[in-house]
């Protein structure tokens, strides 16, 4: 029954109690966990605003099923970095401007570390389409795609 | 209410059978969407994601088994695309990678809409499609699989495994119009697959009927009238297998389009696809 159980949220094993039927993971992170860094918009799997990891995968939070989702591996933004200390990729998107209202950012933050991870020198093409679940309304993708190659570029270097 | 994760199919069966009416949820993009919507209300689940025997791939020769489990993301990429190119396309237009990396091949089948991204390259690929329940497996071909608008052959209590499709020598492609480029529904879909050894050309329209449908008619028009040699096809018969591809579309008017649109578009995705698979005139 899962009225009770435990979900692994950026390393940390967080009690659900009392779930109503057909919770989404992106409302259980919200309105049971206190995590408001994921954003929640269409509800549909359409802005990319509650983008997650799960089992390090990118996926839409508003789409996965909380209580199916025990015994998996999720991190949020929350779990990017410790506040004050902003991942590489945050600080490139404000570097490069790409925050403006900021309401799509939490998701493009997961998606460009999933992104990175999986493939480190990503062409424009590449990013566009790796991103294009991720939409922003202030920016026009622009800056947005200039902090993406910030950061590769920057890891590059570093290496 | 009781979310039970499977990660067996012996799991799977028992949890179906303590929870006939259980709602069977793979990746959850279409049914999370409709919970959301308060369009469905979810009592029992039974998510079937971790069934280990769901989610691999089988390459034998000359076919190539899918488990209902696998995502669009494995398909979209090596191997499995090179295998089935015209599934991989699709793949790439599955919503965005967000959807793709927990999306299934099983889901896109379990929900079977006329839109589904994946269902016109399973029907031009003549795939099977692998149903099992605690008393047996059977498998049906994808058109009698697929029985009407997101209405299919599967029974309460049955699960659907997989799905086996040939490994084809030849073109393959998928084409799709929408409103933009990404995370888009189909308003017309066209899946186009050739078969150098069996010289056929089979063609299946998404979008524009109550199921995907197969073309016979284009099919055996263009199987007399191109060129499989030299891959060749003349203007002309571009022009009038694009024509009866629009004769064979059953489109209605909706929300997302009309009727009169959607024949339009899939004659020019239909000519568009012969002339990649068949490039010289």
């Amino acid at each position: 029954m899962s009225e009770f159980y435990v979900l692994h949220v950026n390393g940390a094993a967080r009690e659900v109690r009392d779930a109503a039927a057909g919770e989404s993971l992106l409302f259980v992170l919200r309105e049971r966990l206190g995590l408001m860094g994921s954003k929640g918009a269409c509800e549909q799997g359409e802005c990319g605003s509650c983008s997650v990891l799960l089992d390090d995968q990118l996926v839409c939070g508003c789409l996965v099923l909380a209580a199916g989702a025990v015994g998996q591996r999720i991190v949020t933004i929350e779990g990017v970095a410790p506040l004050g200390a902003p991942s590489d990729v945050q600080q490139a998107f404000v570097d490069a401007g790409a925050v403006q209202c900021g309401f799509c950012t939490p998701g493009l933050i997961m998606a460009t570390h999933s992104l990175l991870e999986r493939s480190p020198a990503p062409s424009e093409m590449e990013i566009r389409e790796e991103l294009s679940g991720n939409v922003c309304r202030c920016t026009g993708y622009g800056r947005i795609i200039d902090a993406v190659q910030r950061v590769a570029v920057a890891r590059r270097g570093a290496q | 209410m009781s979310v039970i994760v499977a990660t067996s199919l012996a799991e799977a069966f028992a949890a179906l059978s303590a929870h006939p009416e259980a709602t069977l949820v793979a990746g959850g993009t279409d049914v999370m969407v409709e919970v959301n919507a308060g369009h469905r209300h979810v009592a029992d689940v039974v998510m079937v994601n971790r069934v280990g025997e769901l989610c691999t791939w089988r390459h034998d020769g000359a076919m190539l088994h899918l488990g209902a489990g696998v995502t669009w993301s494995q398909i979209e990429a090596a191997p499995i695309a090179e295998w089935v190119p015209v599934l991989a396309q699709a793949a790439r237009t599955v919503g965005s990678p967000q959807i793709r990396h927990v999306g299934t091949i099983g889901g896109n089948l379990g929900t079977c809409s006329p839109a589904g991204d994946g269902l016109p390259g399973l029907a031009a690929l003549d795939a099977v499609v692998h149903l099992a329940s605690p008393a047996g497996e059977r498998s049906l071909p994808f058109a009698e699989f697929m029985v009407g608008p997101k209405r299919t052959a599967r029974v309460a209590g049955e699960l659907i495994i997989g799905v086996t499709v040939p490994v084809l020598r030849g073109w393959q492609g998928y084409s799709k119009v929408g409103v933009r480029n990404a995370m888009v529904i189909a308003t017309a879909s066209v899946a186009l697959v050739t078969d150098l050894d069996g010289r056929t050309v089979r063609l299946a329209l998404g979008s524009v009927g109550p199921t995907i449908l197969r073309c016979t008619e284009a099919e055996a028009f263009a199987a007399a009238n191109v060129d499989f040699a030299n891959g060749a096809a003349s203007a002309a018969v571009v022009s009038e297998f694009a024509a009866l591809a629009r004769a064979a579309a059953r489109p209605i008017d909706d929300h997302r389009s009309t009727a009169e649109y959607r024949r339009h578009a899939v004659g020019v995705l239909a000519g568009r696809l012969l002339r990649r698979a068949f490039p010289n005139e």
